[in-house]
């Protein structure tokens, strides 16, 4: 696989991995394009520099976890897991087909190199907090990085992990996030309101890091300064645009679970570039 | 017999039951609603839009949803749930268990995205085990409508019942079965053809099914009963066990796990009244996959011909 941490190569992945999505959720007819496009810079940074893995060898032992909390957002990681080179891009417009790997959500009966099946919310960073143990248990430099929603996390369980992971002062594991302020229904404000975000992370022991969650550079810096951070958890409080790159996306709720049409498609592809 | 049904595709039942609401909430304004961001989905938006100080938006929190519910149930609203099937009941079922169930509490929880037909979603969306699971709450009445019609009629009989009810709603749009007039009573099952050589037992989507299958199988001289279960607990002993001794052999098709569903309950009665040759027609020990609806019910054999496949085996066992 390509690894880089040269900011326009990862510039130009990131645009790769939004076509990708707008693609194969075009294809697909279903899905979900907003919450999919907020987290392209996330999971290209992680992926193609910060994480620790091998797709040749996807059952390393001392490979870093990344788990996908919110689900439904799989056709980001599906994009970016073909493109280091786990599973096959010629299929990617098979999404959501009966038969096909690219389930419509995360499923690792299909896809063994996942570390979850996800598309419940909220299980997610119990999960990784699991697989953080067992590495602290095999003394392994294993890192688990969990990408949690905004909306996802009003989840009780979240709120569970979170105080299981401060009180045990668990540093081996960075949940993400994607704070793109809408959920599926509308606003997260107008819902369910999670104000003060950072507060609430920081009382319950975690190392609070607030970040733009496009801009690359400064997601290289937040992940360095998380790894940096002994004796506690850490948070990268990502705040995104939902439906980034397409203009008649970006911050419109109806894009949540909304496929774009055929024209639709080639407005999109065309903005991205 | 079966041929007297046109199956003209109606309205998905979770939209039916959306409509419900708004007439149940006209009616009434003890009615209330309690959503867990999925009110565009479960259809509960209607009634969140007529009536929006009467509708509690909890967020993605299906288990405080449940317990926020049954406080107001216990303080005499009428209270409605509502959520995917998969998350009202698995997030929730130790409040439904605890707060509901064994408080005796008369919530009513709808769980929409029923079974495997839900398609594109995939397994994590689905529920298999949501009838498995409702009916193994004590005391909890368990409703699973066939049709836009009978959900209309069922929610609202639900929403003044006197315990708590669970009602299972698909997302696809389904054949309508009955007419305009049709009386529903809870707990009461409707033999909808006569038959003598056999007994097709169903629940929900697949009653559609059923009808189809006994077409073909009439066309191929077999009498065919058709029954719908539209409430799974208290199961109908008496439909049973009639259509047990009239035809001897039944076969019960379900949307579930077949070793924990609507089949299991059909068979205990069986037993106990009238024991005949019966087969099970289900989801098989799996969780299904993405694709389009009509292709995941064709790949995990929950089609016409499918059931009519069971029936036929069902019948061999029969003649011996
Ligand atoms: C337990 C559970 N409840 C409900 C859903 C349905 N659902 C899917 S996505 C979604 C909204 C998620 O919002 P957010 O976490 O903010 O995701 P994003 O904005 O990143 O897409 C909901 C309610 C689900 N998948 N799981
Ligand atoms: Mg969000």
């Amino acid at each position: 696989m390509t690894r880089t941490s040269d900011l326009s190569e990862l510039q130009s992945i990131a645009r790769t991995v939004r076509r990708d999505i707008i693609e194969m959720i075009g294809a697909a007819k279903s899905g979900h394009p907003g919450g999919s496009l907020s987290a392209v810079e996330i999971l290209v940074t992680l992926y193609f520099d910060v994480m620790k893995h091998d797709p040749a060898n996807p059952a390393w032992p001392l490979r870093d976890r990344f788990i996908l909390s919110k689900g439904h957002a799989a056709p980001v990681l599906y994009s970016v897991m073909a493109e280091t080179g786990y599973t096959p891009k010629d299929q990617l417009n098979t999404l959501r087909r009966i038969g096909s790997i690219y389930q419509g959500h995360p499923d690792r009966r299909f896809i063994p190199a996942l570390e979850a099946s996800t598309g419940s919310l909220g299980v997610g960073l119990s999960l990784g907090l699991g697989m953080a143990e067992a590495a602290k248990l095999d003394k392994s430099p294993s890192r688990t990085y969990v990408v949690l929603g905004d909306g996802e996390i009003q989840e009780g369980q979240i709120w569970e992990a979170a105080m299981y992971a401060g009180f045990h002062k668990i540093d081996n594991i960075v949940a993400i996030l994607d704070n793109n302020r809408i959920q599926l229904d509308g606003w997260v404000k107008d819902i369910m309101g999670l104000d003060p975000l950072p507060e609430k992370w920081a009382s319950f022991g975690w190392h609070v890091i607030e970040v733009d969650g496009h801009d690359i550079v400064a997601l290289q810096a937040a992940f360095a300064e998380a790894e940096a951070t002994k004796g506690k958890p850490s948070i990268l409080i990502a705040h995104t645009v939902k439906g980034k790159g397409v203009s008649f996306m970006e911050n419109n709720p109806k894009y949540h679970g909304v496929a774009p049409t055929k024209e639709e498609v080639e407005l999109a592809l065309k903005e991205i570039g | 017999m079966a041929a007297k049904y046109e199956l003209k595709l109606g309205a998905a039942t979770r939209e039916a039951f959306g409509k419900a609401l708004v007439e149940l909430g006209k009616a009434d304004e003890n009615v209330v609603v309690c959503d867990a961001d999925l009110s565009k989905s479960t259809f509960t938006h209607l009634f969140g839009k007529e009536f929006p100080n009467r509708f509690f938006s909890c967020g993605i929190a299906e288990a405080n949803m449940v317990s926020i519910g049954a406080g107001l149930a216990s303080s005499g609203k009428i209270a409605f749930v509502a959520s995917f099937s998969a998350f009202v009941l698995n997030k929730g079922f130790e409040q439904l268990r605890v707060n509901v169930a064994y408080s005796g509490i008369p919530l009513k929880v709808v769980g929409t995205h029923s079974g495997i037909s839900i398609g594109e979603d995939g397994p994590s969306q689905m529920s298999v085990e949501d009838i498995s699971l409702a009916c193994s709450l004590a005391g909890f009445t368990v409703i699973s409508p066939a049709d836009e019609v009978a959900m209309f009629s069922l929610v609202k009989q639900a929403a003044y019942h006197p315990g708590a009810v669970f009602i299972r709603a698909g997302r696809v749009k389904v054949p309508v079965i009955y007419g305009p007039d049709q009386k529903f009573e809870i707990g009461k099952g409707i033999q909808l053809t006569e038959g003598t050589d056999l007994t097709l037992i169903s629940t929900g989507l697949m009653v559609a099914e059923c009808l189809k299958a006994a077409e073909k199988l009439e066309a191929e001289g077999v009498s065919t009963r058709v029954i719908d279960l539209h409430t799974i607990k208290p199961i109908d002993r008496d439909i049973i066990a009639k259509a047990a001794a009239e035809t001897g052999c039944i076969v019960v098709a379900e949307e579930h796990l077949v070793d924990s569903g609507l089949g299991v309950r059909v068979a205990q009665v069986v037993t106990e009244t009238n024991p005949c040759v019966m087969e099970f027609h289900g989801v098989n020990n799996t969780y299904a996959e993405s694709g389009l609806p009509e292709e995941v019910l064709e790949k995990y054999k929950m089609t016409a011909a499918d059931v009519a496949v069971t029936a036929r085996k069902a019948l061999a066992r029969k003649k011996g």
